[in-house]
């Protein structure tokens, strides 16, 4: 590990404010969840989970033809589907589509994949206004920072940094109720979407069979950001599908349990396409963007592969003993806790944080707890396994590259090249016979070089082509 | 298209499928509907509404269900969707109450102005006290988010035990809508050091009338 994380991690730890609201936080998330998957209010909780893994299984196994199903869908409804391959096209695609549509103020409701891609930065970056509108994400946004935790985006903030920020960047008098916070950010909200262009979702889930965004939310953010602008943006994974509306029944009931210990989130909206003939709000213009950014290089692993089952409900990191100490911000990637300790090495690249799989006691609390029930602590090994396999290869390598640079400096200098082979014939060993070599003297006696002659006798070398040419120059000579 | 292609090809060659290959058919949908009574369907439904902050009100019949209205607006700016029920009901002629709009514009400003938002919904769903509404030509999606109160009444036979028999009834959901939305109580927030903060950016309030359609005339 570079020292940089730990540096980081001790602060944290250190961090006696901070580390009381980690703690208090994920602890009551446990217990709310605790409440509504018990046996006596969920008798069906494990078989839920059965199938919900079941189906996301089935749709990665048959992605493609769901990810064109989905688009025929969206398509018969209006809506149009882009694909992107990372974040740069679907930045790409935004500023295009805010030209073309003369768009100046984006909405945007809470969404992991856009912070993924770090949508908001790039498009502020082509000098379109961008407004977070849940309430979290929007308190990180005047913070400069970046959500602590996958549902509870602002879970580090004490509602005292909350008044500062407001009074500061808001220009509001300062205010430390929640409840009066909260008005404010309402006010100021409530008219970026009435004047909003355009808004800019993610998806908790993609439906194949009816073209559908789904998105679950408990301020209504989600449903202004959808109902109010013009045009409607959702930005997905492709590993948000799943086959059926129907399916729906199993996955909704997980998540808002699994997150928040809600049997269901206060709003659940499922859109698909503009607004039909004669509606009279809702957008005129519906997108999906359809996203690898890596995905398809973790389907292909078959082995880890469940990684993209995951419907990012935050369960793992509240139940991790490290995150609960550590918190969110000392993760490498915008997914924090275990799914973020899998998902990153594999998205990134395991050279990026090689620390990141060996930060865990798997203690397996993860696995318990996932509604889709992917195997963390089976994956964390997977991919310790794989660091030092990488390590060691990168050992290898050094030693090989050393040995060849050599080899070549030799074989590029023909005097050298014969100095040493005439060298090598000094060392010819009596019990051999002249011609052979078997051991080397003490000093070269070593390593690779003393492995090989342990069990071998090599032949010497003979006369090199260049001594024999001068010997025949010279005999023609005379 | 050049991404389209890109990733598709991707995709199938993670898989090793080839082009136009059909999908397997998937697991058999799981959808469980208990077998409740009327009763029971409305007991759980109040609590489960109540519970989050919300009120259940059984009318019995229209002229109950326009008292309570009446009662709750006290003659203060209202919208009210164009469902044909609340005519039949009597709600759109209550004072404070309109529900016919110039255009488009003028109906978003009242929205944004008016102090309740009143709808019919489909369903309501007894297990866990949500209601589903489709956005419609009668019935706008603003009505419902945007007011500080939202009002929605609901005929008792649209009393369904929860979302796994919504999702029996409607299998198909956006058939003939762009929008359906489940309503689970008023909006909330518990953002800031988890304190429960309600009417975020949707309504703080929210009133479900499941009205019994009983013989009116006397």
């Amino acid at each position: 590990m570079t020292n940089q994380p730990l540096v980081r991690i001790r602060e944290t730890l250190g961090d006696a404010r901070l580390q009381e609201a980690i703690y208090a936080a994920t602890g009551r998330l446990i217990e709310h969840r605790r409440q509504v998957v018990a046996p006596e209010a969920l008798p069906d909780y494990q078989e839920l989970r059965e199938q919900a893994r079941r189906i996301k299984e089935h749709t990665l196994e048959n992605l493609d033809a769901y990810l064109e199903q989905f688009e025929a869908e969206v398509r018969a409804r209006g809506g149009e589907v882009v694909w992107a391959r990372d974040g740069a096209e679907v930045a790409d695609f935004l500023v295009e589509l805010g030209r073309r549509s003369g768009a100046r103020l984006i909405v945007k409701s809470k969404s992991m994949t856009a912070e993924e891609i770090g949508l908001r930065e790039r498009l502020e970056a082509q000098h379109f206004e961008v407004v977070e509108t849940d309430l979290g994400e929007y308190i990180i946004q005047l913070a400069h920072e970046r959500p602590y935790h996958i549902v509870a985006p602002a879970l580090h903030k004490t509602r005292y940094e909350v008044g500062e920020i407001f009074s500061q960047k808001l220009g509001v008098p300062r205010e430390n109720e929640p409840e009066r916070q909260t008005r404010i950010a309402r006010a100021v909200l409530r008219q970026k979407f009435l004047a909003a262009d355009i808004g800019i979702t993610g998806a908790n889930f993609l439906v194949a069979d009816c073209g559908a965004v789904v998105l679950v939310e408990n301020e209504g953010n989600a449903r202004l950001t959808t109902s109010a602008p013009r045009i409607h943006v959702a930005v997905a994974g492709i590993e948000k599908l799943v086959p059926r509306a129907q399916d729906l029944a199993v996955f909704l009931k997980l998540l808002g349990r699994s997150a928040t210990g809600q049997p269901l989130t206060v709003y659940t909206s499922i859109l698909s396409g503009p607004r039909r003939a004669g509606e009279r709000d809702g957008p005129e213009q519906f997108y999906v963007v359809l996203l690898d950014n890596g995905r398809t290089r973790v389907l292909a692993e078959r082995d880890k592969r469940e990684t993209l089952y995951c419907i990012r409900c935050g369960a793992c990191a509240n139940h991790c003993p490290v995150y609960r100490r550590i918190g969110g911000h000392n993760y490498p990637w915008v997914y924090s806790g275990p799914i973020g300790q899998i998902a990153s090495p594999q998205f990134q690249g395991l050279t990026q944080d090689p620390w990141l799989p060996f930060a865990s006691s798997l203690c397996g609390a993860c696995a318990e707890v996932c509604p889709v029930k992917i195997e963390i602590p089976r994956l964390l090994l997977e991919l310790r396994a794989e660091v030092v396999k990488a390590r060691t290869r990168e050992r290898q390598n050094r030693w090989e590259r050393a040995a060849f640079r050599l080899w070549a400096w030799v074989m590029t200098r023909p005097r050298v090249y014969e100095a040493l082979s005439l060298a090598a014939g000094l060392l010819a060993s009596e019990e051999a016979g002249p011609n052979w070599l078997r051991r080397l003297p003490a000093l070269l006696n070593a390593g690779p070089l003393r492995a090989w002659l342990d069990y071998r006798d090599l032949p010497l070398p003979g006369r090199s082509f260049r001594q024999l040419w001068r010997r025949r120059t010279a005999k023609v000579r005379e | 298209m050049i991404a389209r292609e890109h990733i598709l090809h991707k995709v199938r060659t993670a898989l090793g499928h080839s082009a136009g290959r059909a999908a397997a058919p998937p697991p058999p949908a799981r959808l469980r509907i208990p077998a409740w009574e009327f009763g029971e369907r409305w007991k759980r439904f109040a609590a489960a509404l109540e519970k989050l902050g919300g009120k259940a009100v059984l009318a019995a019949g229209a002229a109950a269900a326009r008292q309570y209205v009446a009662t709750l607006t006290g003659g203060r700016p209202a919208v009210a969707s164009a469902a044909p029920a609340l005519a039949a009901w009597g709600i759109t002629s209550l004072p404070g109450v309109r529900s016919e709009f110039r255009d488009d514009a003028e109906l978003r400003s009242a929205c944004a102005s008016a102090d309740f938002g009143i709808t019919t919904a489909e369903y309501a769903l007894a297990d866990t006290g949500s209601l589903a509404l489709w956005a419609s030509p009668e019935q706008t999606r603003l009505i419902s988010v945007l007011p500080p109160v939202h009002v929605a009444l609901v005929p008792a036979s649209g009393l369904i035990t929860g979302l796994d028999e919504l999702l029996t009834l409607v299998p198909r959901p956006l058939e003939n809508s762009s929008a359906l939305v489940l309503v689970t109580g008023p909006s909330r927030t518990a953002d800031i050091e988890q304190i429960l903060v309600r009417g975020v950016h949707g309504p703080g309030e929210i009133h479900v009338i499941v009205v019994e359609e009983r013989e009116e005339r006397s």
